[in-house]
This record gives structure tokens, sequence and C-alpha cells, in this order.
């Protein structure tokens, strides 16, 4: 597998919402908009780089048995270093995404590549694979982000465009697994003609 | 009765699954039996009443007159991984039965993001001990609650003619979207 197929799997064939069905709780959590859903995607995205990225440095060093206990540490240590970072300089961000930045620990994605992935595979692999990943997982809240302000709000990354209320329905959570559900349907359909 | 509020409130106005969106994994996961459902809910509910005892007590005398609640997320972390291991080690010895059936489970609950969810809310709630205790009792059962009924919701769904791509994932997480609506009526019931 070259390196541009390493990075690009994320998006489509492997995304983790669409098709893995990883990483659900913060997909639903914090899409109430498209600002909301980019701003938790790419705080994922750099949690997963930098502990794919030690992970694979350390792979070899840490004993088969405790592996998971450190894998875990590692991912905090950066979950902390993301949510100390968004209190001091995104307070707005920190406050909307709230519970979900200290829960991007136990997103199973992160665990999941590091166990999966940058276990097995060397530095530079694994730093492509959790940029690819995390950026398709970014880009599914993304969507699903923009999808819920657009018919729950009118709106689009704060943009208003179409007047009036909206269904308040799709800012409420029943909306959240209703747009996904109806998201994961689309992909299914989209898949068949892609491949 | 501000306990049995407190329960009231986790259980039905506040679903931690159908408003909280925490524990989607297994929700979604381990829903195509209603007997799986019910190993999942005791195996949660035993872990994260321990858990929030613990880590309660663990920020309140540890972490806060230290001053490095920033570790918060870290020390948690680690306290839910290293008592799902102990949890699985005395279970294992004291009731073999029970472990057979929890067995599975034990081991995705360090992942569940419910266990470390509920943990970091007693604590920005600013919950006591007893509240603390009644506050994660509450959000197992209400996890239970949801999983039970939507377990329930699944088996039948696998009689009926579902379109070809709305199998699977796709038709369960619009029905989890209708639950989540009805569980909508019980909002206003107890103010929080």
């Amino acid at each position: 597998m070259n390196q541009w197929q390493n990075f690009s799997k994320g998006f489509l064939k492997e995304n983790a919402v669409f098709v893995l069905f990883l990483g659900l709780c913060p997909t639903l959590g914090v899409t109430t908009s498209a600002v909301n859903g980019l701003g938790m995607g790419l705080a994922t995205t750099f949690v997963l780089t930098m502990s794919n990225l030690v992970v694979s440095m350390v792979k070899n060093v840490v004993p088969d048995k405790v592996r998971i206990p450190a894998f875990i540490v590692i991912i905090a240590t950066f979950v902390t270093v993301v949510e100390l970072v968004m209190k001091g300089f995104l307070p707005d961000l920190y406050k909307a995404l709230g519970l979900f930045i200290p829960l991007i620990v136990v997103n199973c994605i992160v665990l999941g590549r590091a166990e999966a992935f940058a276990s097995k595979n060397t530095f530079l692999s694994s730093v492509i694979d959790g940029l690819g990943m995390g950026l398709g997982f970014a880009l599914a809240l993304t969507i699903l982000g923009g999808v819920r302000e657009l018919f729950g709000n009118g709106s689009l990354f704060g943009y208003k465009f179409i007047s009036g209320d909206g269904m308040l329905l799709f800012i409420l959570p029943p909306g959240a697994f209703l747009a996904l559900g109806y998201l994961i349907m689309l992909m299914h359909k989209l898949k068949k003609r892609i491949y | 009765m501000e306990y049995i509020l407190i329960l009231i409130s986790t259980v039905f106005v506040s679903n931690i699954v159908l408003t909280q969106f925490l524990g989607i994994c297994p929700f979604i996961g381990v829903s195509n039996k209603v007997q799986t459902a019910l190993g999942m809910t005791g195996a949660v509910t035993f872990v994260m009443v321990i858990a929030t005892t613990v880590t309660y007590l663990l920020y309140t005398y540890l972490l806060v007159p230290l001053g490095i609640e920033f570790a918060r997320t870290i020390t948690f972390i680690l306290v839910i991984a290293a008592l799902v291991q102990l949890v699985e080690i005395i279970l294992k010895k004291v009731s073999p039965s029970l472990y057979q059936a929890l067995g599975i489970f034990l081991p995705l609950i360090t992942t569940n993001c419910a266990v470390l969810g509920v943990a970091v809310l007693t604590i920005q709630k600013d919950n006591n001990l007893i509240e603390s205790v009644f506050f994660s009792a509450g959000n197992a059962l209400g996890f239970g609650l949801a999983l039970i009924l939507f377990s329930a919701i699944r088996e039948q769904l696998e009689l009926l003619n579902i379109p070809k791509a709305m199998k699977g994932v796709p038709i369960a997480f619009v029905t989890a979207g209708l639950l989540a609506l009805a569980f909508m009526g019980f909002a206003g019931i107890v103010k929080m």
C-alpha cells in the first residue's frame, strides 16, 4: 500500500463514522453546527496524529502486556494538551464542546488506530494514517454538523441564508440520530456507484 | 426525596444515551439481542458506580488539595482501566458464572465513554459523595433502560422487510432517533 492510499483511505473507504461506526459519541454530541463539528474533528485529528506518532516510536520498548494502559496514558496526555490549549485560546469552542473534549480519550478511533496500526507500522506511515483517519473523521463531523445546522437553523458555518426558524428537531438530540441514520444510508447508496 | 429526583432525572429526563450521547458505541454495537443487552447493563452498572465513587474521592481528596486538577482526565481513565481489570479478576474468582455472563463485555467498558463521562459530569455538577453515587446509579439504569428497550425493538426489526440501503445501522439510528423523540416527552418533569 503506498502512502497516498494510506492517507486517503480514512476519507471514504474506511471512514471512521460512516463505515467503521467508531467514535459515535462525539459525532452525535457536538454536531449541532458545522463549526463545532469541524472543531471537534480537528482536535481529534491532532490527538490521533500525535498519539500514532508516539506509539509507533515506543512500540518496541513497551512490553506487550501493558501496551493498552501505556497507549491510554499517551493518548490522555495529548488530550490534556488539547484541553488546556483550547481553554486558553478558543474559550467559546471549549464551552460548546464541553464534556466531549476529555472524552476524546475514550474515542474508539484513537485507541483503535494505536492498537491496529501504529503498534505495527513505521513512524512515517503511522503519522500519515493518523492524519488521514483524523481528517476523514473531521470531514464526517463537518458534514453532519452542516446538515443539522442547515435544516435546524437555515444557516451554514454561522451564515444564515434561509430566513425563518428551521426545524428545531434537527438541533435537538433526536435529530442527530435521524440525520446520521439517513447520511449512512446515502453512503451505502453512493458506495455502490463509486466502487 | 432529593435522591429520588436525581434518579428520575438521570433515568428519564436527561437519559445518558438518548439525550447526552454517551455510550453510543455499545448502544449500537451490542443491542442485537435482549440477552446481551442485559449482560452489558449489568457490567456497566457495576463498573460505573464503583468508578464514580473512587474517582470522586480521588479528585476531592487528592487532586484538589495538591492543586493538580488538570490531571483529571489522565487520572480518571487510569482508575477506570485499573478498576475494570480488578473487577474482572475478582469476578473470575468469586463468581465464575457471572464472569461467564459478563465476560466479553468487561474489557469493552474501559472505552465506554459513559463511564468516564459520568465521572467527569458529577465533578462538574459539584455533587457530594452520596449524590454522586445516586447520580452514577441513575445514569447506569438509564443506560440499561435505553439499551434494553432498543434491543427489544431491534429484535423485531430483524423480521421486517426494510429497504436494502437502510438495513443494519441506518435503520438502527432512525429507530434511536424516534426513541429519543419519545424520551423528550419527559423533558421538564424535573428541573435540575
